[in-house]
């Protein structure tokens, strides 16, 4: 039997996801048995123009992890859009935006602005700045364009599936690899990882008192004096997202005594997963009087947005709703398509 | 030009605030026609999507409406609405929506004149917001580039 063809290309990401591939260790190998790697800039000497040769549909997957940001990035992904018959989402970033998708909560004249002028490490004359107009042709290059928003990989192409996390454990991968290889593929838009909330595999799920959790007091993890491996995190007061987010790591984080920040994203039919977290952090909060309410949310959780949507704000309902006004693709998959009459 | 008329999704309880609407109604009192009302069983069963859903599909502002605390049919679902509602509105001002565009009301089933006073006054501080789409400053950004961006960056805009 030919051997599947198959890709890897990174978009803004921070390398983790190329290192999860090669976390496959053995099992890499004993894949290639059955797949043959055509193109992965990170590790293999292929070019865009080997990628342009090949037949429309000629590889059978290719993995893309990282958010889209450049102009660049959106031309390749659209390039192995049509060159793949699968495209699978690899990773945080590709999936929900993940932590590059944190730049769409400021403007990119203050990150330009930033990183060129006012940054305390910059020396500048104070006029440069990367421009996308400036074609060095002679010299082999050109600057591609920085757009206004980080976008998740499905709100740029379609997308036939998932693997999450930040980066997605070797278990993950390799599981991933064998439902994409096996006779019967999971249907298309599945995520290949738990259909069940972290805290079913959690081995502090049974430390979780039987009367519910009430918490007066949020602590960051710098702030517990000495975490309790032995007790659930939320009963000790760290916001944990377990509840939330979808299982499949094996509680890794919290095997290391950290909460869960929820890479692996929302369950299965959550739209978003920022307001998911917010309504099950504020549930246990302990307390019917609104300003005691206030001061527990003032000293407990400082920073909503980056707490609950640290890995999905590209996929926000509230960012999906600019995506949508401009015009842009935004995730067809969405169950629920009513709009409100006028 | 015509006047921008906002659009106002109101989430009341089965118990109280919709009973007041129910009420209003009956009584033919008059107030904005600006809301369209969606019944829940409970203002705890209102989850922040809901909220953010509304706003996502062109409400201008959400207005949710609960029992009076302790008259609670559920006994507390309504602090449960609460504590979420707190948490919201933090998370709508880090997107940079006004905060005023959620509003919670307790109003009770007998509270058909407060029901009507409150939604004539959310509607007119909603009409001096502007629309939804217009007024978030983290929205606004990607509407409008500064002229800086255009002139000396040569940058496109991505659509």
């Amino acid at each position: 039997m030919a051997k599947k063809k198959v890709g890897f290309y990174w978009c803004a990401s921070c390398g983790g996801c190329e290192e999860a591939v090669v976390d496959l260790a053995e099992d890499l190998l004993a894949a290639l048995e059955q797949i043959e790697i055509v193109f992965w800039p990170v590790a293999m000497d292929f070019k865009r123009e080997d990628v342009e040769k090949m037949a429309d549909g000629e590889i059978f997957a290719t993995f893309i992890n990282g958010a889209v940001r450049l102009s660049e990035q959106e031309e390749i992904v659209h390039l192995l859009r049509r060159k793949s018959q699968v495209i699978v989402a690899f990773g945080a970033c590709s999936h929900m935006g993940g932590i590059p998708g944190l730049a769409n909560g400021v403007q990119r004249e203050q990150i330009l602005d930033y990183y060129y002028h006012s940054g305390p490490t910059v020396e500048t004359n104070g006029s440069v700045e990367p421009d996308p107009g400036i074609t060095k042709k002679e010299h082999g290059f050109d600057l591609p364009e920085f757009y206004r928003h980080v976008r998740a990989l499905d709100q740029v192409i379609d997308v036939d599936y998932y693997i999450p996390g930040c980066a997605p454990p070797p278990a993950i991968v390799k599981g991933a690899l064998a439902q994409l290889l096996a006779e019967e593929p999971p249907p298309p838009g599945t995520v290949l990882a738990s259909s069940h909330a972290l805290c079913h595999e959690c081995e502090l799920n049974e430390t979780k008192p039987a009367e519910g959790i009430r918490i007066k007091e949020f602590k960051r993890p710098h702030q517990v004096e000495k975490i309790d491996p032995n007790t659930c995190l939320l009963v000790q007061g760290l916001v944990c997202l377990g509840p939330v987010t979808r299982g499949g790591c094996g509680a890794l984080c919290v095997k290391g005594r950290m909460p869960c920040t929820g890479c692996f994203g929302p369950l299965d039919g959550v739209q978003d997963f920022g307001a998911a977290a917010l309504s099950f952090v504020a549930s246990i909060i302990d307390s019917n009087d609104p300003h005691e309410i206030e001061r527990i949310l003032d000293e407990g959780i400082p920073d909503p947005l980056g707490t609950f949507y640290l890995y999905s704000l590209p996929k926000s309902l509230l960012f999906q709703k600019l995506l949508g006004r401009n015009g842009k693709k935004v995730a067809e998959s969405r169950p629920r398509k009513e709009k409100v009459e006028a | 030009m015509k006047s921008f008329e906002p659009k106002i999704i109101g989430l009341f309880c089965n118990w109280c605030t919709y009973l007041a609407a129910d009420l209003a109604g009956v009584s033919r009192m008059q107030y904005a026609p600006n809301l369209r009302i969606v019944r829940v069983m409970c203002s705890g069963r209102i989850h922040p999507e809901h909220v953010l859903w509304a706003f996502e599909n062109g409400a201008d502002g959400v207005l949710i409406g609960g029992c009076h605390p302790g008259d609670c049919h559920y006994i507390e679902g309504n602090f449960k609405n609460l504590r979420r509602y707190l948490l919201l509105k933090r998370l709508l001002k880090q997107f940079g929506i006004d905060e005023r565009r959620l509003r919670l009301e307790w109003i009770s089933a007998s509270e058909a004149d407060k029901l009507r006073r409150v939604v004539d006054e959310f509607t007119e501080t909603l009409r001096e917001l502007g629309p939804f789409a217009q007024e978030a400053p983290l929205f606004q950004a990607a509407e409008s580039p500064s002229p800086i961006q255009k002139s000396t960056l040569g940058m496109k805009e991505e659509d």
